[in-house]
This record gives structure tokens, sequence and C-alpha cells, in this order.
């Protein structure tokens, strides 16, 4: 069977890629794409780290199809930052120092991004639960929590501002 | 490697077409949550892959005849922002919403979780005390089956090979009605039930059940549909005698496994003491007294 022909739309642009059935969003991602910001930890949906926006909602994309993304929006980590001005969550995890080796960084800023879409204000609980699909090894989640909870204060600011 | 196939039908007449005429392995793609895990792990290697959630309506909810119908392809995070769901069946919805992260949310749908055919699937007792109907189409038509007739065994169910669920049905609701669902983890989030229970029931003015059905997850090589707890429940107010019998109801139910989530013993005695806090939390939910999560 001859690749598949996938149109779709990646940050806000349209794109267009070639792939096989067996490959998932995340292999197209990083090998026929180049966006290597989303990373394979477990390829099975546990650890988060190739977590991308798909239609507003937060997937896997080691746990979709490639083929999948046909006419849908997909936001990759890529798409985060506008321009060189990096999104709030991006910005509070430097300052707070929410990661060490930075393997899981992009799934957690992705996820935590899309939390803060759908609510301005979450409680620590709300967050905590929030980001339970996002595996880290190196800092404990306190910073990152701490990270994400002054984002989500910023951008109240901002809102207000 | 052999060629993997990959359709996505914008009808379910194509579907069925597709699914009937493979000679090899024909796979169902709803959220993928399970079947990509099993195809990278091995243990599947299907031919031909048949995504469904181009077919319209199929991702969705839409109210009839006094009850709700879920498109299959529905997934969790939607299913869980619906106010009708959230209103009607909160025990379905708490049930749902403990598959997995919320990145698992994005993707996983009812019809995944019930034909993956784990005994361990969080949202399945929830659906079969709901009495939910899944409404399957295949070469022969259109049927409508009680969910628990749907898993046959481990990773195994009654459907053939060119049936799939198109949606659910949820049965209007009769005043002073309530569902729950506990499961057991040994920690807050992102693991598997050592046992599930979910209960739905009806009362009279006075606090009577007048009709109850209990699903128990994670004690049998399939979810099981109770109904010796379900009629410890009906004709009594929710006092200590009633629970003692719901307990014992449920323990006697199981059928379970020692692995490393627990043993025989401990699963037994522990469906037996959910039963019973779910069971206080759907009576308090169909007086009205409380529509909060349990979790």
């Amino acid at each position: 069977m001859s690749k598949h022909h996938v149109s779709t739309t990646i940050n806000g642009e349209p794109a267009e890629f070639l792939c096989e059935t067996q490959q998932t969003m995340l292999d197209c991602l990083r090998d026929v794409l180049g966006l290597t910001g989303s990373k394979e930890g477990c390829a099975s949906g546990d650890c988060g780290a190739c977590t991308i926006i798909v239609d507003g909602k937060i997937v896997c994309s080691c746990l979709m199809l490639g083929v999948e993304a046909e006419g849908k929006s997909v936001t990759t980590i890529e798409g985060i930052a506008q321009g060189d001005r990096l999104h709030p969550v991006q910005q509070k995890f430097l300052e707070h120092a929410a990661l060490q080796c930075g393997f899981c960084t992009p799934g957690f800023i992705v996820a935590a991004k899309a939390l803060l879409d759908e609510n301005k204000d979450p409680t620590e609980t709300e967050i905590r639960y929030w980001l339970a699909g996002n595996l880290c090894r190196c800092t404990g989640y306190d910073k990152i929590i701490r990270a994400v909870q002054d984002a989500a204060a910023e951008m109240r600011r901002e809102t207000v501002a | 490697m052999a060629t993997l196939n990959y359709a996505a039908p914008s009808t379910v007449d194509e579907a069925v077409k597709l699914l009937a005429g493979s000679s090899g392995l024909a796979k169902v793609l709803s959220g993928g949550t399970d079947l990509l895990v099993q195809m990278r792990s091995g243990r599947l290697k299907p031919e031909l892959i048949v995504d469904t959630k181009k077919i319209p309506g199929i991702i969705g909810i839409r109210e009839e005849g006094g009850g709700l119908v879920v498109g299959a392809g529905t997934p969790g995070a939607v299913v869980e922002a619906h106010p009708g769901m959230n209103k009607s069946w909160p025990g379905v919805v708490e049930a749902l919403d403990l598959i997995g992260s919320q990145q698992i949310q994005g993707r996983c749908t009812f019809a995944g979780n019930l034909c993956n055919a784990s005994p361990a699937a969080d949202s399945v007792p929830a659906l079969y005390a709901a009495g939910a109907i899944a409404v399957v189409v295949g070469s022969k038509g259109r049927r409508e089956v009680p969910v628990e007739q749907i898993p046959a065994s481990p990773g195994r169910t009654s459907l053939a090979k060119d049936e799939f669920i198109l949606e659910f049905k949820f049965p209007p609701r009769a005043p002073r009605s309530g569902d729950a669902y506990l499961r057991f983890i040994p920690r807050t989030e992102m693991d598997i039930a050592v046992v599930g229970c979910g209960i739905n029931v009806t009362l009279d003015e006075k606090g009577t059940c007048t009709a109850a059905r209990v699903g128990l997850g994670a004690v049998a090589p399939t979810v099981l549909l109770v109904k010796d707890a379900a009629d410890a429940l009906i004709g009594h107010t929710l006092d200590d005698e009633t629970l003692k019998k719901l307990d014992a109801a449920a323990r006697a139910a199981c059928k379970p496994i020692n692995d490393k989530r627990g043993t025989i013993e401990y699963r037994t005695k522990v469906a037996g003491v959910l039963a019973r806090r779910v069971a206080a939390i759907v009576f308090d939910r169909a007086m009205g007294k409380t529509q909060g999560k349990t979790h």
C-alpha cells in the first residue's frame, strides 16, 4: 500500500506529509516533519513527554496514528511561544528552575498551557491531577507545580492589563 | 513486516463492508489508547485498521426519547464536559474520568473501554449499573445489546467480525435516581483497579430502593453485573442490615485471581467494602443530598 497523504494544520500553518499506517503522530512529527521538540519516553501513553494539542484537547502523540491528523489542528511545543516571546508557562519554568534534564519539559509545558487555556485559576490539586499523565524523574514535581501556578497568576494579570 | 492498511470510511455500510471483507485481523480504531499499545507490543498484528471516527454522529452526545445517546467515538474529555451526562449519570462520568491521564481522556472512549474487554476497565461497571444499551451495527443490520452482553472473556467480545458499536443509549432517568463509581487503587491516580464498583439506584419518596443495578470490576474474568447485590438493595432503605447483605452478595460474586495488584482474599474483601461505600453515595445522590464527585 502506498503511503498516506495527510493534510493538516500544525502550529497554525497548513502542513502536508506522507506516512505509513503504523507511524504514530509522534513518528511523523519527529522523523517526517523534523519537529523534534515532542519526545518519546515510553511510547505507551504513560509518560506524557509526547503531549500535543489536537483540536483543543491534549493527547499523547505516541497513541495517535499520523494518518489521523488529516483535517485536524495540531499544536506542538514548537508552537507554544509567539515568535521570540516565550509563553508565560515557558518563562516561569525557566524562572522556577522547573526542569533538570529537560526531557519531560515539552510535554509538561504543552499540557500546562492547555490547562490554563481552560482554567485560568486552577488549584494546586487541579494542577497535580491534570499533570498526572506527565512523568518527571528529576524535579520531584514541586517546582513544576509552582511554575504553573505562577504562570497562571501572570496570565491573569495580563488579562486584566 | 506485512503491510498494514488503514481506512476511514464515512458511512456505517462502508465500515461494515471493510470489516467483513478483511482476510486477516481487522481492528476498529476509536481513541486507540489500547489498540496502539497492543500493536506496538506485538500482541496484536492487524492487517486492517478501520477508523470509525469519520462516520457522522459517532462523536457527540444527543438527547433522544428522554435519554442520552453517546456516540461510540466520543472522547472522555467531551463526555465529562457535557452538562446532561454530569446531571443524569455522575457515576458513569466519574468512572470514565478515572481512565488514564488527561492526555488519555482526550482520546479514550466507552466503546474502546468496553470492547478491550479488560475485567478492570473503569467505565464498564458503571455502564453495567446504568443499564446502558450498545447499538451494534454489522452486515446483518442493527441490533441493540445490553452492555453486559458485550465482553465475553478477557480481551474478547461477543461482537461478530463485521460488527462494531455505533453508540450507547442511556435510559431516561426516573425521579430520585443516582449512580456512582469507586475504584480501589494503592495510589491516588494513574493506576489500574484492584476492584471497581458501580451502583445505580432509584428510590421512592421514603428512601426505599425500588430499582438497583450493581457492577463489579477486576474480581472475575469479565466485569460482573451482580443481581444478588442489587436484590439486597431493592425493597430496603440503606440501613445496617441492608449494607451487610449487599457486602455479602458482592463478596459472593467474586471469582478473582491472585496477582501483583491484590490477592483473592483481599480483592473479595475490598469488593464488599466498596459496594457499601458506593451504596452510601448513590442513596445520597438519589435523594439530592450531594452531586459532588467522589475522588
